[in-house]
């Protein structure tokens, strides 16, 4: 990915991040993310975030993970191996439904997380940029990302405007790469 | 926003409530010349359908106050905007209540001459039976009596206290914060005191002496926990179908799409709970394979030896209180769609409703499954009172207790 540029405002209060959010795409500029320490009700709603699918995504593994465990079982305890346990018929679906159960959860669960990190561009030895290093604790940061158009100054004006306390523009690769956070700073 | 304070009944809901309860009356006089007269087969048929119905809807009616009570003790804010509506629906318990008791009573007192339901009632078959003998410490009629009296009243009296407590806030709000605080700590411990009798009750011992005690025999530790899943998730699903009706008529105007998608996941999640003691109870037995256990299952499956006349009705059951609600209230638009949620809700209720069937009357008559106009007649009867209870106490009150502490709390909800 290339690196773009950014106009990035940061906020002390949720109530004028909510106005401020709403004042930015009101007036049309290019919203890139908003980072905040937690999560905020109705705030992918005010930045006109499209409801997640990770849920489909949760389904589709759960039923892989049924499947795979009923037919694994199945073949086992059916053709490959078959055991007499306590007189009970080879094909003992009861008994196996608490493992396949158990299976769709690890399946679905673990294939979200995966999903998750995927979508997020998170994972182990792997860096991003970060636009401002109290995104994590106290502060409320908005990144606004720059056309050729943008004129820097207007935009931070604006965020000015709308309450934002440091603005600053900030040049930045958006994609994640690999590297650590002590050492490298700049992505290869 | 201007906000209707008072239901009034239409014209439609009134005649509705009342014709369901004229059917039903009229089948059970029928049922009475057709069934209650003959023989001692035919009295148990009546008297089980009976039962069958008092029995669900009287619970059903009462899981509303459970609802509100578990809410309370959790000190819940989001369903205040439309508290009103379960509030109104336990008081059904009142006129259920009594009819359950009648017909209960009826039936333990009636004995092995009259029904075939309670074999313990039997003294001369409780002598000689050893196992019934060791059960008639607890199983026996003075007890039952008791019990089933004072399980009843307490549920209507600690109810109507939860009812009282939240009507005399409606003239006059609070001056300071610790009188609201006060308030609600006094409706977490009459919450609480509710609680306690309702696992006392519902979760342990109502469903040993009304239902499992059929099979005098026979015992299952998740029973209690299933009779309370099934009749919790249709008393969740009562109170939806309330709650879309008001929103259709144009009331409740602070309940929106996101209190009804808390109600669709509470429908699905314990449709879910409901199953895992459904399979539960069957696995355990299935794996155990002990011949004093695995009789319940006779009647109620198909296996190589012989052959059940509840299996359909058995894994019927599977399909319409699990996969139904499990595929469809899955998605989140379907738990915020009314028409969706009314459809499930429906579904939902005559599922366990049916299920409660199986449970009496594959003991009762395991032979034929009779199912018919005596059952849905009679049902017709409660479903009538509930409707004409509910509605009744909703114009008597305010739709929304506007000066609840929490009922901010309700407005801004987001789930």
């Amino acid at each position: 990915m290339a690196e773009k540029k950014f106009v990035v405002g940061s906020f002390k209060e949720e109530a004028v991040l909510f106005d401020a959010v709403k004042k930015v795409r009101k007036a049309g500029y290019k919203l890139h993310d908003v980072y905040t320490p937690f999560p905020i009700h109705g705030l992918d709603q005010a930045m006109g975030l499209r409801d997640t699918s990770i849920h489909t995504a949760g389904f589709i593994y759960g039923i892989f993970g049924t499947t795979t465990a009923l037919s694994f079982i199945t073949w086992v305890f059916t053709k490959d191996w078959p055991l007499n346990i306590g007189g009970k018929p080879h094909f003992a679906l009861p008994a196996w439904i608490p493992i396949m159960f158990e299976f769709t959860v690890l399946c679905a669960c673990v294939g979200m997380v995966l999903t998750f990190c995927y979508i997020c561009q998170l994972a182990p030895f792997v860096k991003k940029h970060h636009f401002h290093e109290r995104a994590t604790d106290d502060t409320f940061v908005m990144a606004i990302e720059c056309t050729p158009k943008t004129d820097e100054n207007e935009v931070s004006s604006f965020l000015n405007s709308t309450g934002a306390t440091e603005i600053n523009v900030q040049q930045a690769e958006t994609g994640w790469w690999l590297g650590t956070y002590d050492k490298d700073t700049k992505p290869f | 926003m201007a906000i209707k304070e008072f239901f009034e009944i239409p014209k439609k809901f009134k005649t509705w409530s009342l014709a369901l309860m004229g059917v039903g009356i009229l089948a059970v006089v029928l049922g009475f010349f057709v069934y209650g007269t003959g023989d001692v087969h035919h009295k148990t048929r009546f008297w089980a359908s009976l039962l069958h119905n008092s029995v669900f809807f009287l619970l059903v009616a009462n899981a509303s106050m459970f609802f509100i009570c578990a809410t309370t003790l959790a000190w819940g804010g989001w369903q205040m905007s439309f508290r009103r509506v379960p509030e109104a629906i336990s008081t059904a318990v009142l006129p259920l209540g009594i009819v359950a008791l009648v017909v209960l009573l009826a039936i333990a007192w009636g004995g092995h001459h009259m029904t075939h339901i309670y074999h313990w009632t039997d003294e001369a078959a409780v002598e000689a039976d050893p196992i019934l003998k060791g059960k008639s410490g607890f199983l026996n009629l003075k007890f039952f009596t008791v019990w089933t009296i004072a399980t009843v009243v307490l549920w209507y009296v600690l109810g109507q206290k939860m009812r009282n407590l939240s009507r005399e806030i409606d003239e006059k709000g609070f001056d300071s914060a610790a009188e609201a605080r006060k308030y609600i700590w006094k409706n977490t411990v009459w919450a609480a005191l509710f609680i306690v009798w309702f696992s006392l009750t519902v979760m342990s011992t109502v469903p040993w002496f009304w239902l499992m005690s059929i099979d005098a025999h026979w015992y299952s530790t998740m029973y209690s926990w299933y009779t309370f899943a099934s009749s919790w998730v249709s008393g969740i699903s009562v109170m939806a179908l309330f709650v879309v009706y008001l929103k259709n008529k144009g009331y409740l105007e602070l309940t929106n799409d996101e209190h009804l998608h808390d109600i669709g996941k509470l429908m699905f999640a314990f449709s879910v709970f409901w199953t895992y003691l459904w399979f539960s109870q069957y696995m355990l037995i299935w794996y155990a394979n002990i011949p004093e256990e695995t009789v319940y299952f006779n009647s109620r499956i198909t296996t190589d030896h012989h052959s059940g006349a509840y299996t359909f009705l058995f894994w019927f059951q599977f399909v319409i209180n699990f996969l139904g609600p499990l595929l469809i209230l899955m998605r989140r638009g379907s738990k915020r769609n009314y028409t969706t949620i009314t459809i499930m809700a429906f579904v939902i209720i005559f599922g366990h409703w049916l299920d409660f069937y199986q449970m009496i009357f594959a003991s009762v008559s395991p032979e034929h499954v009779e199912l018919g106009w005596l059952d849905f007649g009679v049902a017709a009867l409660f479903v009538g009172i509930i409707m004409y209870a509910t509605s009744t106490a909703l114009t008597k009150h305010p739709l929304i207790s506007k000066n609840h502490p929490f009922i901010k709390e309700s407005i801004i909800h987001h789930t």
